[in-house]
């Protein structure tokens, strides 16, 4: 039975639990600039230590995203950069990676796309899961049952503002890992992490087992730090996103990226548990 | 059929509306629902949202004869709901008002608002000052341009206006912005949605309390004429105006109804905002309904010489008023509504907003018969659209 097997999401996390380490989830936009770029990208980052990457399909109006994912989206609609795009693009990369991916995205391309014909294209194409920032579990029905049925893992988030009750709604709907935004607020990079994080993931984990990834506001190597002592995986999304784009017109960007995202993942190999 | 049986407990109009939206948003979305079931329990907030209707508000509004268009309309019986007259120019106010209310019951010290011609702009920086709450304001940029005098008028009234520059720089933009702040400051901050859109409960309490203009409409509609008219017609951008109007004939299934979309330079050019006429379903910014997109689905930019009907989605219960074919939807271009103001203003005396220009252009396309008996809401008084106006008259040739 397909839901019986691993899936290549918690393969990762029984690893990382086994070794004692926590994960690095990394984000980008694919299509920022194109779909080419994105998938020389992937690689990178795979050898700069991600351990599950979370590629946005860009729309129009991310209302949950700050300005530097929003400006990424932009400069990916310039090619209308499109679902398809992106399965054939992690098709391909398939041959030669066995990177974690899951989709970030807003609902309207995926249900436009047809929530069944988005399921299967993801499992031909080698995509692991989705998460759909503006699909909370109590419309997720459709979506979860055709994703479930492609043994595909629904990552759904938790936010501070999430009381006990849905906690654990969420939790039974999560498959794959539970993401954490750690603080109120869009996406972006912020200088402090909420005080409150421990008190609210201790909480969590009294209503599940499944792993947590935290994320929102993560920008540099000790913030990195300090969120991994709550978490499963620590997410960095915008901060990447906004280094790709610095370096955009520079030869070495490939170089330049793979060292940034390196000094992030650094503190967790040197992990004491 | 009981067409006022919606929402069910979901938040859905049939099959569209629901809540879409980041989990952030999940429980502010909980606390307003459940603060809005008890005010509407409440006899205190009844009493006290009538008085501010009355005393405040100005209610009830006229329900104007306007004996000129009828003339000029095959002698049919034309009548204004006049909410040009209400407080600040607009229908927008009944709903402030309302929503001010509840964020004083929720303790929360701050308001933010979307606006696109910059009537709910205006009507929550009204309210925030009449409650000393803090207030902040979304505009597009584009309609700042096109709006400056309602950009003034709000900040007179203590409010700081924030210019949106992504997408558009309309309406919809506005929301997304408003959206943001919400969910950086969600557990200050109630956000007063202007229209019958968004997500679950907003539709519903912005429906309710703009549903106060149907009612009195029925009742002076009876007092004139000893009986229901034919039909009402009514503009409809995100759809509020003609929600408050609608909702309480919605089962008087003898009354005609009528909502006119902004069809812009013609929906043939893919420059309009009449969703009905060239959208399909889809899910934005809080909700399933009709929405204009690319095959991709992404949002289309949408235009109208009115801001106000600017917008790419329509509220979710309009979506299922079309499909049960209780509400039939037209669209008008700007060069008709443009023309609807000017006869509006020369026939009757009356300046109406560019939005309402929409409706009254649709009689001027589809003369009712001889005797009928026709509602038109007139939502807003056209005063901030002095400027626009002149310079599309003069471009479209009516001046």
């Amino acid at each position: 039975m397909e839901s019986s097997r691993q899936s290549r999401i918690q393969s990762l996390f029984t690893n990382l639990r086994n070794a004692g380490r926590t994960g690095f989830v990394a984000y980008i936009t694919a299509g920022d600039p194109t779909i080419e770029f994105t998938e020389k990208l992937i690689p990178v980052l795979e050898k700069a230590g991600v351990d599950l990457l979370e590629v946005g399909v860009p729309f129009s109006d991310p209302l949950a995203d700050g300005p530097v994912i929003q400006d990424a989206a932009d400069r990916a609609l310039k090619h209308n950069t499109n679902l398809d795009d992106i399965f054939s693009m992690i098709k391909h990369l398939r041959t030669s990676s066995e990177l974690p991916i899951i989709l970030f995205t807003y609902l309207n391309p995926l249900f436009q796309y047809g929530v069944d014909r988005f399921a299967l294209s993801c499992k031909e194409s080698g995509v692991d899961g989705a998460l759909v920032l503006d699909l909370p579990p109590e419309e997720s029905a459709e979506y979860k049952a055709a994703m479930d049925k492609n043994g595909l893992d629904t990552v759904f988030i938790m936010a501070p503002t999430t009381s006990e009750n849905r906690m654990k709604l969420i939790a039974d709907a999560s498959s794959g890992f539970i993401y954490y935004v750690s603080r109120t607020g869009v996406t972006g990079e912020k200088s402090d992490v909420s005080a409150e994080i421990g008190e609210k993931v201790r909480l969590i984990r009294s209503v599940t087992n499944k792993p947590i990834a935290i994320g929102f506001g993560v920008s540099n190597p000790d913030q990195v730090s300090i969120i991994a002592k709550h978490a499963d995986a620590v997410v960095v999304g915008s901060a990447i996103v906004r280094h790709i784009n610095e370096f955009k017109d520079s030869s070495d960007i490939m170089q330049c990226v793979g060292e940034y995202v390196s000094s992030l993942v650094q503190p967790l190999k040197n992990e004491d548990r | 059929m009981n067409y006022k049986q919606f929402p069910d407990d979901r938040g859905y109009y049939g099959q569209y509306g629901g809540k879409y939206v980041p989990e952030l948003l999940m429980q502010a979305l909980e606390e307003l629902t459940a603060v809005y079931q008890d005010a509407r329990k409440d006899p205190a907030f009844k009493n006290e949202l009538d008085m501010l209707l009355r005393n405040y508000v100005g209610r009830p509004t006229p329900l104007y004869y306007a004996p000129r268009l009828s003339a000029m309309l095959n002698d049919a019986k034309i009548y204004f709901k006049r909410e040009d007259l209400c407080h600040t120019g607009a229908h927008k106010i009944n709903n402030t008002i309302g929503q001010v209310l509840l964020t004083m019951r929720m303790g929360k010290k701050r308001v933010i608002a979307e606006t696109g011609a910059g009537q709910h702009g205006v009507a929550t920086a009204t309210v925030a000052a009449k409650f000393g709450l803090e207030c902040n304001v979304y505009m597009g940029s584009e309609d700042i341009e096109r709006q400056r005098l309602n950009v003034f008028r709000m900040e007179l009234l203590g409010t700081k206006v924030i210019p949106v520059q992504s997408g558009s720089k309309t309406l919809k933009d506005a929301v997304n912005e408003a959206m943001r702040d919400w969910v950086t400051n969600v557990r200050s901050t109630h956000y007063i949605l202007g229209s019958v859109s968004g997500p679950h409960p907003f539709p519903m309490i912005v429906r309710d309390f703009q549903s106060v203009i149907g009612r009195e409409a029925r009742e002076q509609i009876l007092a004139l004429e000893g009986r229901l008219p034919d039909l009402m017609v009514a503009c409809v951008g995100g759809g509020s105006n003609s929600m408050g109007l609608f909702y309480e004939f919605l089962n008087d299934t003898g009354v005609k109804l009528v909502g006119v979309e902004a069809g812009g330079y013609g929906v043939g050019s893919g420059k309009h905002a009449a969703r009905f006429q060239g959208g399909r379903t889809g899910v934005f910014q809080g909700a399933k309904t009709f929405v204009l997109q690319s095959t991709d689905g992404q949002i289309n930019q949408t235009h109208s010489v009115s801001a106000g009907l600017d917008y790419a989605a329509v509220g979710p219960e309009h979506s299922n008023l079309r499909e049960s074919a209780r509400c039939m939807y037209s669209s008008v271009t700007d060069k008709e509504a443009l023309e609807a103001f000017s006869i509006l203003c020369k026939l009757e005396g009356i300046l109406p907003a560019l939005e309402s220009s929409h409706a009254v252009a649709y009689l001027l396309k589809n003369p009712p018969k001889k005797g009928e008996v026709v509602i038109v809401n007139l939502s807003g008084r056209g005063d901030k659209d002095v400027q626009v106006a002149q310079e599309e008259l003069k471009k479209n040739g009516i001046i």
